[in-house]
């Protein structure tokens, strides 16, 4: 049952998956067969979180975890004649064992052997009774035999789980070494059985019909229901595992597995004795992230610790910076963070070991779980409200879990246990404050000035050769070290990249520049490390580490560090021995300059270096220091990456890793990426020392000691942004984590070096990395130097914008003049001189497909059998721009010209204004026929939904994968800022994530959302082109996108980090062909069409982009270009002289661009492309897609080049095109189709209607589609308030009254999962609990996370509390709630929110806009809320009033008793006014004009 | 770029000239220097582009965007560094050339690009005010020796770079005095020749040794300088003008525009030309065959020794007077220009073929020519078109056809190209090992600007030679 081997780009390590998940507890009664039906009760209700494949009878996974049920298994066995001890005095082996007899005999015997060998009792086999007729074809191919194993205890009870541990770590062992590579184990335990694999989870009982019995019973059932994003059937891959489910993903997978199996060599165990040889790898290799957790938690559990200790030393919550947690708490995080680093990702877990069950989530909490508990004694959490059904009254607590909390179920003492009770129940088990103060070793100790001493600067001229050594530029100066030094900040650049890949440039490059990160998408998000940086961390700590399995003072004998940037200074002081009793041993890392084998010299100066590290953890050294200060005119200095990495994974594979601390003092380092590559290769921190004295010596006006903070500052700011791209919170996570992938860097050279980074296109190898060096260190050590300024010492540079004797750019002067004079003079020739100079590329590559040839047909066809020009210009789209980074000139100039070919335009995320949705007088239209959707939801109305052929989820975009934005106040006038639903002045925030996409059922739903809208629009999914890219749009096609847009790399048109620019992301050519192989393999392509952008500009890139797999095609810089732009790269400042990107009137005037150059443009590249299908032999695109066998790689002439292996990128996958036929869900529910029906003539007249209607999670995005048609026959003005009229009742299922337009009532009586009034268009919506409920509306959460996102307009009330990021980016609408959790109001830029109750932490981030009044009872609301943007101010007379009505309508639509109570004290009660600084302003500004 | 909407406050203001009247009463240069405060604000105009295209109009690939910071900044010390790093001479440019930079300026799309010119003169002006020019001694010698043939901005260049990366340079010119074309060919309205020797005095401070005098070929020949130097760099230039050879050409007051013009030069430099050769414009009806930029010096001189009328006359069209759609921004501009000698007094006429010189005594009193059209490449005469122009003396400025024959390159035995110009590859190097060649000599003729970006691109190319080192891109 193992995933199929990597073929092509497919990589079976980059599967992803995501869920819903849950359990039951009944805490009252014995066992019961109830409490399983509940639980699938529950996983049937969650169905819609799950997915199926191809096939849409075999699901991705469903599962159950129940108690043992000893009854039905002893009535059974009975029959066979085996008599069972008494329950609980044997285990049950629940086994997958290969359909093949002999290999079947063989597994059995593997496992009865290995019970032996730990002298336990085999009692017999059981068949498990299943129903294959329930399953899929594609499941029913790969069913696994089931079989369970009874196995009598024979030793102390106490031991017994232990013992049947061992047993299953013994077998899974011998079952490897004998080739039974199928064998499996879902569980064996005396207390809990797993029944999972790939039925649908509605059918999982119908298959394993033990789960019909009525004598299954149990006290206790946790679900899952699996979506994963490919289509191979896996039946191991179902949770749940033997102790876990999860919901989620775990971004620092490959640190957290290297580190533990660094771990390994250290373990000592007692209790395992001898048989800890079994257990490695504990991480079994291949799994999942979610069962490579599981591995570790088995093992820690087996070893001694309690399962919760375990879930909180491995998904710790945010504790650093928080005053407000216990100390005991907060030292037993300290304590761990020493020991392990976090599991760190989108993380719901629900865990049990059969005496506890629990649940907890993640420090970010970025999926949801919610609970109810029952006076009859039931408690039920799962990832949605009303997964099960009780009576009203029963019900006497309903919440969600909060980020890092834990919700634990205790069987033996019968009650839920707080997390505050459980937690110091176990942060006081030991005395773990006492144990860090005695043995943590602080930086802040060190004696600055003492160090300084020992670091004299160097010489001028020593310092200019040693910058010319390691490649500094001019531009390194004054692009990069200057904003750094000076304001602390990161620099900004834009217009993408246009300069060759480092493999495929000149000039010798830094090896770091081989290297691009990795970033989230749609499985996971990233985070804003700014607005959300409470639970972002830099500390690390550096030093050995010790045995896992025991807990000692000795093991947090480390240095602690808050930032891993460590000046000259501290570094001196660290090797000179500060520390005391903690050893440094510094290793040079030089190579002999002068040999005559370059390549074999840094080989071996590597393996040397190596056995030097080894050798001094040997000596019993703490900390390494891996130093490249002592270079020379005979030494020159190894990669510095390359000796980081090289010794981090030399030391692991020898064991020794976590004995010592690895620092890294290098001239290489010098910008953010250089640094995050050091560190997720294995460094834990880095002096990069030529860098600052490089910051000392420039000519700015700023003292040098702030300088060095300033940079420090910078650096770290950088590092939260590349950690929080990736999702990683904790900088001890990402450190040996090695989130990127190697671009130009071979197979072998990488296994050898950095093993486990995925490499697609092969590479150099030592060679070539040795003669860069040597290049540079001749630069560096044989010119001889003038007396003169570093910038006057140095290389010009020339990578971020082009120079004269610089680095090679696509956009010269040359192609740009040549594009703008064959545009505007219709001129075909220079058209030509412009496609000569970027297609013919010769033995000087810029890009990937610059080193491949088109290969003719053997019988070309005549040109004019080609299709013709005008069909394939429908093919083509701009990109996505805002209106706000582009001007409005700009802007309708491309729709025009698109709308003009049949082309596709595209809105960007700001919005767009209604008069562009009707035609022009001379029959031109102005509108967008793409309107993208993006994180910030700036003007996503019902209005704007409808008038779109396309909807483009935007995920990622190429310049800044896994970033947000902003549109700074000044740029925002009145225009923009009425498109965006907001005033002028105001900043404007895009979030890095979509905060209703976390995972991939969150796009699922997303779709599901616009699809309910307007089902007409295609739905299509941006992403960004990296390795695993295809895994991922597998996923985003079965969540039944409609298209999948994949971005390069290099991209990008309005302004973005430099280091994101440059550093993230890979080529357009590497995403597509990879997403085009996996979608074929997965029988998935023919449900999508595939586009693709990034820096196309010429008909043979889209010849290329077909022939690897893309239907159609995106066009961004070019169409710019056309109309215009000469890459002036100021897209940031508002200068821009051709009134493209800038919003000055003035410039504005200046814009020369027409329609008709944008067209010419694309038509010249039809034209051009129709020439080359010609010669190819095809008469149309549709044929061409895919055909990579028309692709050849050009033999060059080029010393690194060369060295790349295509193979996999041009390889055609062994599957047919067409699939599975794609079964397309229903786009509206029943309940609201009937609505629609009956809201019919109020849409047509106007006239009121009131409905009745019952709900369940199942309704999901209810009123989303009457929003819809009310929105295409009323506009953005919808109808009178109140003019349709529902009221419901039940739990509704998500995005309840989502886009609900302006008429619309819905009112209901019940509760409601997450995003609640999601892109609420003017519509109102009230939530109630049923009369009937006994708590207390204010202290129980009856709506989910991540309500309002997005509005614009319209009012929601909620008698109760809300989840997570209430009104998160709302920019309109009103809403009265009675508390909310983390993130309230978080990029909030209008709109009013009344908060009658408690809030939680982080209140207000990013918010510049609108007003929050928050009810702050007990004085203590200011601590909650993030005060960057806001300042709380007791209200006014204007406000008094507007409040108090506000409250009253609460009342009137809720009949609040909190509300009431509220009014009844009026005056009395204390409200605290959160207002925007900048909102503020801009109101007075407004007061006085 | 201290001020991102400079250019839109500031208007462009070019540099002053001096009045007519009174400029044509003397030689000396006829621009007013610049006001510092304002060439600072019109600095301030520049965008810092993210493709400069001024870079790519300019062949020294000066640091434009940089230099222009530095001087809105008001540090002038450091744009000059800044200036130098890329541009031996740049007092020399900011006075002859044409500025293909401002027209490729970004804000040339509109006709108001940055005065880059005035700036770069103001720099350079300021810092030879400030203290002269230090020299660059390196720090390490090499011991390799170096001859240089011919001082001109190729030579000059190639010599002073050669002498700063440590190797012993020698320069041999011809003439008594540096500069080559810089001194005896661009009229001191133009240029002064003081910034030339201050120039000299700082390369000889630098090292290098100048053998004024000297005509290798003559004096010395080629394949004995590749005896006593490791490397032989010409930069002697495509001295061989362009002739008309029609009937008359023989007559007196028949001249090239080149020993008109240089001896006006040495005249201001107190050499008085043998009388029997002297050529003066004097009281004389003169005709500058050639529209280029010697054609106007001819004009401009001939203004000067007080001409009774001049003439100038061009074989091609008479351009527009803007820029026509096919040859937009950031092309050359194709437009009629005229310079400051032209603006003293010249009639100028276009399409004009000369067809003899009519002479009375020996001496040439008219030229016979006339108007053509072209079609399709070629110039066709205009039936019934010819005309008589009465002259006392010629000029002919009609550009220059390669490196002059029968010396060096002879001597050396250099293989030429199809155009007659010493034949070198990327780096200068000419068919013979060790024997470079920078400037007109291998490009033809060509701008000043050109000569030093030559001389410095070749001086890189002979220094890797020398150092038998891969050719690598460090600063520029």
């Amino acid at each position: 049952m193992p995933l199929p081997a990597a073929t092509g780009l497919y990589d079976p390590a980059h599967e992803r998956d995501a869920c819903g998940l849950g359990f039951v507890a009944d805490l009252h009664r014995p066992a019961s067969h109830q409490v399983v039906g509940m639980g699938l009760e529950i996983l049937r209700r969650l169905a819609h979180r799950g997915a199926a494949g191809c096939d849409p009878c075999s699901s991705d996974g469903a599962g159950i975890l129940i108690h043992v049920p000893h009854a039905h298994y002893e009535r059974t066995l009975g029959h066979a004649g085996i008599e069972l001890p008494l329950a609980g005095d044997y285990g049950v082996a629940q086994c997958f064992l290969s359909p093949d007899p002999a290999t079947r005999a063989a597994e059995m015997r593997v496992l009865e052997e290995a019970v032996r060998h730990h002298n336990q009792k085999v009692i017999g086999w059981r068949d498990v009774p299943v129903d294959p007729t329930q399953l899929g074809p594609l499941a029913r191919a790969s069913m696994p035999v089931f079989k369970q194993l009874f196995i009598g205890r024979m030793c102390p009870a106490g031991i017994f789980e232990r013992t049947l541990f061992m047993i299953r770590k013994r077998a899974g062992r011998r079952a490897g070494e004998a080739g039974l590579e199928a064998f499996y184990i879902a569980s064996l335990s005396s207390k809990t059985v797993v029944y999972k694999g790939l039925a649908l989870p509605e059918r999982l009982d119908a298959f394993y019909l033990d789960l019909k019995a009525d004598e299954t019973r149990s006290r206790l059932a946790l679900v899952h229901s699996r979506f994963s994003t490919n289509t191979f059937p896996t039946w191991e891959r179902a949770h749940p595992y033997r102790h876990i489910a999860h919901n989620g993903e775990i971004n620092t997978l490959r640190g957290n597995q290297g580190w533990m199996a660094a771990r390994e060599p250290l373990l000592e165990s007692d209790a395992f004795g001898e048989h800890l040889a079994d257990f490695k790898p504990i991480i079994r290799p291949g799994g999942s992230d979610s069962a490579s957790l599981d591995n570790v938690v088995d093992f820690l559990v087996a070893g001694g610790r309690s399962l919760p200790h375990v879930m909180m030393m491995l998904v710790p919550e945010a504790w650093e910076g928080q005053p407000e947690m216990p100390a005991e708490r907060r030292a037993f995080y300290e304590y761990h963070a020493s020991l392990v680093e976090p599991w760190d990702g989108p993380a719901a877990l629900c865990f049990t070991d059969g005496r506890y069950v629990g649940a907890t989530l993640d420090r970010n909490g970025l999926r949801p779980m919610k609970y109810v508990a029952t006076r009859s004694g039931f408690v039920v959490a799962a990832s949605e409200f009303g997964v099960a059904d009780f009576e009203a009254d029963d019900v006497i607590e309903k919440g969600r879990l909060q980020p890092g909390r834990m919700l634990l179920v205790d069987f033996e003492r019968g009650r839920i246990v707080r997390d505050e009770e459980i937690k110091h129940e176990v942060a006081t088990q030991k005395p773990y404050a006492q144990w860090l103060e005695g043995n943590k070793i602080d930086l802040g100790d060190i004696d600055r000035d003492l160090a300084a001493a020992r670091t004299p600067s160097l010489a001028a001229g020593e310092r200019q050769r040693r910058m010319r050594a390691h490649g500094y530029t001019r531009e390194d100066l004054r692009v990069l070290l200057t904003p750094m030094a000076t304001a602390g900040e990161e620099p900004l650049g834009s217009m993408g990249n246009d300069a060759p890949l480092a493999v495929l440039s000149e000039r010798p490059q830094l090896l770091f520049r081989y290297f691009k990160q990795q970033f989230a998408q749609v499985t996971n998000p990233p985070i804003d490390p700014i607005r959300e940086k409470l639970v972002m961390t830099l500390t690390s700590c550096v030093g050995g580490e010790g045995n896992l399995l025991v807990e000692t003072p000795r093991q947090c004998r480390l240095l602690e560090l808050p930032q891993p940037v460590l000046t000259n200074d501290e570094l001196a002081a660290l090797v000179g021995g500060v520390l005391g009793d903690f050893p440094v041993r510094v290793l040079p890392v030089l190579f002999d300059a002068r040999a005559s084998d370059p390549g074999a010299a840094l080989d071996s100066a590597l393996v040397g270096l190596c056995a030097a590290a080894e050798e001094a953890v040997d000596d019993g050294a703490s900390l390494i220091v891996l130093s490249d200060r002592s270079m020379d005119r005979a030494h020159a200095a190894i990669p510095v990456l390359l000796a980081t990495s090289a010794v981090h994974h030399a030391l692991a594979r020898a064991g020794k890793r976590l004995r010592v601390g690895l620092v890294v003092e290098t001239g290489e380092a010098r910008e953010v990426a250089d640094v995050a590559l050091l560190i997720g290769y294995g460094a834990g921190a880095v002096n990069p020392y030529l860098a600052f004295e490089a910051i000392d010596a420039l000519g700015v006006d700023v003292p040098r000691d702030e300088r060095r903070a300033h940079y420090v500052h910078a650096i770290g700011k950088g590092l939260l942004k590349v950690m929080s791209k990736m999702g990683i919170s904790c900088l001890s996570s990402y450190q040996g984590a090695q989130i990127f992938e190697a671009l130009g860097v071979g197979q072998e050279t990488v296994e050898r070096w950095f093993p486990g980074t995925p490499s697609p296109i092969g590479g150099i190898g030592l060679p070539e990395i040795a003669r860069e060096a040597l290049v540079r260190h001749a630069i560096g050590f044989e010119t001889p130097l003038l007396p003169m300024s570093d910038e006057e010492a140095l290389d010009v540079g020339g990578v971020y914008a082009w120079r004269v004797g610089g680095e090679r750019h696509l956009w010269s002067p040359r192609t740009v003049s040549a594009l703008q004079k064959a545009v505007r003079l219709e001129d075909a020739r220079s058209y030509e001189e412009y496609a000569r100079a970027i297609n013919e590329q010769g033995d000087a590559p810029f890009t990937l497909r610059g080193c491949w040839d088109l290969v003719p047909a053997a019988e070309p066809v005549p040109l004019e059998d080609v299709e013709p020009a005008a069909k394939i210009v429908r093919r083509f789209a701009t990109g996505a721009m805002s209106f706000g980074s582009i001007s409005k000139e700009a802007h309708e100039n491309l729709a025009i010209a698109m709308n003009r070919i049949g082309g596709k335009s595209n809105s960007g995320e700001g919005g767009e204004d209604p008069a562009r949705f009707l035609p022009m007088a001379n029959g031109d239209s102005r509108r967008s026929a793409i309107k993208q959707v993006a994180s910030a939801r700036f003007g996503v109305t019902a209005h704007y939904l409808v008038n779109a052929d396309e909807l483009q989820i935007k995920i990622a975009q190429g310049a800044k994968p896994g970033e947000g934005g902003q549109l700074p106040g000044h740029k925002v006038d009145e225009h923009i800022a009425r498109v965006r639903h907001s005033v002028p002045g105001v900043t404007l925030v895009s979030p890095p994530p979509h905060h209703d996409i976390y995972s991939i059922e969150d796009l699922a739903q997303l779709i599901f959302d616009l699809k309910a809208v307007n089902e007409e629009a295609r739905v299509s999914v941006k992403l960004v082109s990296e390795t695993g890219v295809g895994t991922i749009a597998a996923g985003v096609a079965k969540a039944h996108a409609d298209a999948i847009h994949i971005a390069g790399h290099d991209g990008g048109t309005g302004a973005s980090p430099l280091s994101s620019i440059h550093h993230a992301g890979t080529p357009w050519e590497l995403g597509l062909a990879e997403t085009h192989q996996v979608l074929v393999l997965n029988g998935l392509r023919d449900r999508v069409r595939l586009q693709v952008d990034g820096q196309l500009k010429t008909g043979r890139d889209v010849a290329i982009a077909a022939l690897l797999g893309a239907d159609e095609f995106g066009f961004a810089t070019a169409p710019l270009v056309a109309s215009g732009c000469v890459m002036m790269r100021k897209c940031h400042l508002n200068t821009c002289p051709v009134g493209i990107a800038t919003q000055d009137p003035e410039l504005r005037a200046r814009f020369a661009g027409a329609p008709e150059h944008v067209i010419n443009y694309l038509f010249f590249v039809a034209e051009e492309l129709r020439a080359l299908m010609a010669r190819m032999g095809f008469r149309t695109l549709d044929e061409m897609v895919g055909r990579t066998d028309h692709l050849a790689v050009r033999m060059l002439n080029h010393p690194k080049a060369g060295t790349l292996d295509f193979t996999r990128v041009l390889q055609r996958p062994n599957a047919a095109t067409r699939g599975w036929p794609s079964a397309q869900p229903s786009w509206v529910g029943a309940t609201e189709e009937a609505l629609v029906d009956a809201a019919r003539i109020s849409l047509k007249h106007k006239e009121p209607t009131t409905m009745q209607v019952s709900l369940t999670n199942a309704d999901r995005a209810f009123g989303a589609r009457l929003a819809g048609e009310l929105a295409r026959k009323h506009g953005a003005e919808g109808l009178a308030d109140g003019t349709i009229v529902v009221e419901a009742s039940g739990t509704a299922g998500q995005s309840f009254g989502a886009f609900a337009a302006r008429g619309m009532l819905l009112v209901l009586e019940g509760d409601a999962n997450d995003y609640v009034g999601k892109g609420l268009s003017g519509g109102v919506l009230a939530v109630r609990p049923p009369a009937r409920a006994p708590f207390k509306s204010h202290e129980n959460v009856i709506v989910g996370n991540t309500c309002l996102y997005g509005a614009t307009s319209g009012r929601l009330y909620v008698a109760g509390r809300a989840g997570e990021r209430f009104a998160v980016r709302n920019s309109g609408a009103e809403a009265v709630v009675e508390g909310v959790g983390d993130h309230g109001c978080e990029y909030m830029t209008g709109g009013i929110v009344v908060v009658l109750g408690a809030t939680g932490r982080n209140f207000a981030a990013g918010m510049s806009g609108g007003v929050a009044y928050v009810l702050d009872e007990d004085g203590t609301f200011g601590s909650r809320v993030s005060k960057a943007t806001v300042a709380l101010e007791p209200m006014d007379a204007e406000d008094d009033e507007r409040l108090r009505a506000l409250v009253e309508e609460h009342v009137a639509h809720t009949r609040s008793a909190r509300g009431r109570a509220v009014l009844a004290a009026w005056g009395k009660r204390r409200f605290v006014r959160v207002m925007p600084h900048e909102w503020k302003r801009v109101l007075e500004i407004r007061r006085t004009a | 770029m201290g001020d991102p909407k400079g250019f839109l406050r500031v208007p462009r203001v070019e540099e002053d000239e001096r009045p007519i009247d009174e400029r044509v009463q003397d030689w000396r240069e006829l621009v007013v220097p610049g006001d510092p405060a304002q060439v600072r604000q019109q600095a301030s105009r520049c965008m810092d582009c993210g493709i400069p295209f001024c870079h790519q109009g300019c062949p020294l690939g000066n640091l434009i965007p940089e230099w222009n910071d530095l001087v809105y900044r008001g540090d002038l010390a450091g744009a000059a560094k800044r200036l130098l790093a890329t541009n031996n001479f740049p007092e020399v440019t900011g006075r002859v050339c044409p500025a293909p930079c401002e027209a490729s300026c970004v804000l040339a799309m509109r006709d108001e690009p940055v005065t880059i010119k005035t700036i770069e003169r103001t720099i350079a002006d300021e810092l030879r005010d400030a203290g002269g020019y230090a020299p660059q001694r390196a720090s390490e010698r090499t011991g390799k020796r170096v001859a240089v043939v011919g001082s001109g901005p190729a030579g000059l260049a190639a010599a002073q770079q050669l002498a700063r990366a440590g190797h012993d340079v020698v320069v041999f010119e011809r003439d008594d005095a540096v500069g080559g074309l810089l001194r005896y060919g661009i009229p001191d309205f133009k240029m002064e020749k003081d910034v030339l020797d201050a120039r000299a005095a700082q390369m000889r401070a630098e090292g290098v040794v100048f053998r004024l005098g000297v005509s290798v070929g003559h004096d010395v020949r080629g394949d004995q300088l590749l005896h006593e130097f490791d490397a032989v760099v010409l930069g002697i230039g495509a001295r061989a003008p362009r002739d008309l050879p029609i009937p008359g050409r023989e007559l007196r007051g028949v001249h090239f525009a080149m020993e008109f013009l240089a001896q006006q030069n040495r005249r201001l430099a107190g050499q008085e030309p043998e009388a029997e050769r002297t050529i003066l414009a004097t009281g004389k009806r003169v005709i500058v065959i050639g529209g280029g930029d010697t054609g106007s010096d001819c004009v401009g001189t001939s203004v000067r020794q007080g001409a009774t009328s001049v003439a100038q006359l061009e074989l091609m069209p008479k351009p527009a007077l803007v820029r026509q759609p096919a040859n937009p921004w950031p092309e050359w501009p194709l437009v009629l220009r005229t310079s400051t000698s032209q603006e003293e007094g010249a009639e100028r006429d276009w399409s004009v073929s000369t067809r003899s010189f009519r002479g009375e005594g020996g001496r040439v009193v008219a030229l016979e020519a006339v108007r053509v059209v072209l079609e399709k490449g070629k110039m066709v005469p205009v039936a019934g078109s010819e005309l008589s122009v009465p002259a006392d003396l010629v000029l002919l400025a009609m550009g220059f056809v390669g490196p002059e024959r029968g010396g060096v390159v002879e001597q050396l035995g250099l293989a030429l190209d199809a155009r007659g110009n010493v034949r070198t590859d990327a780096s200068g190097a000419t068919s013979v090992p060790g024997v470079f060649a920078a400037g007109d000599a291998a490009r033809g003729q060509s701008l000043v600007v050109w000569g030093i970006a030559d001389g410095r691109r070749v001086a890189a190319g002979a220094d890797a030679w020398l150092r038998r080192a891969p050719l690598t891109r460090t600063g520029t």
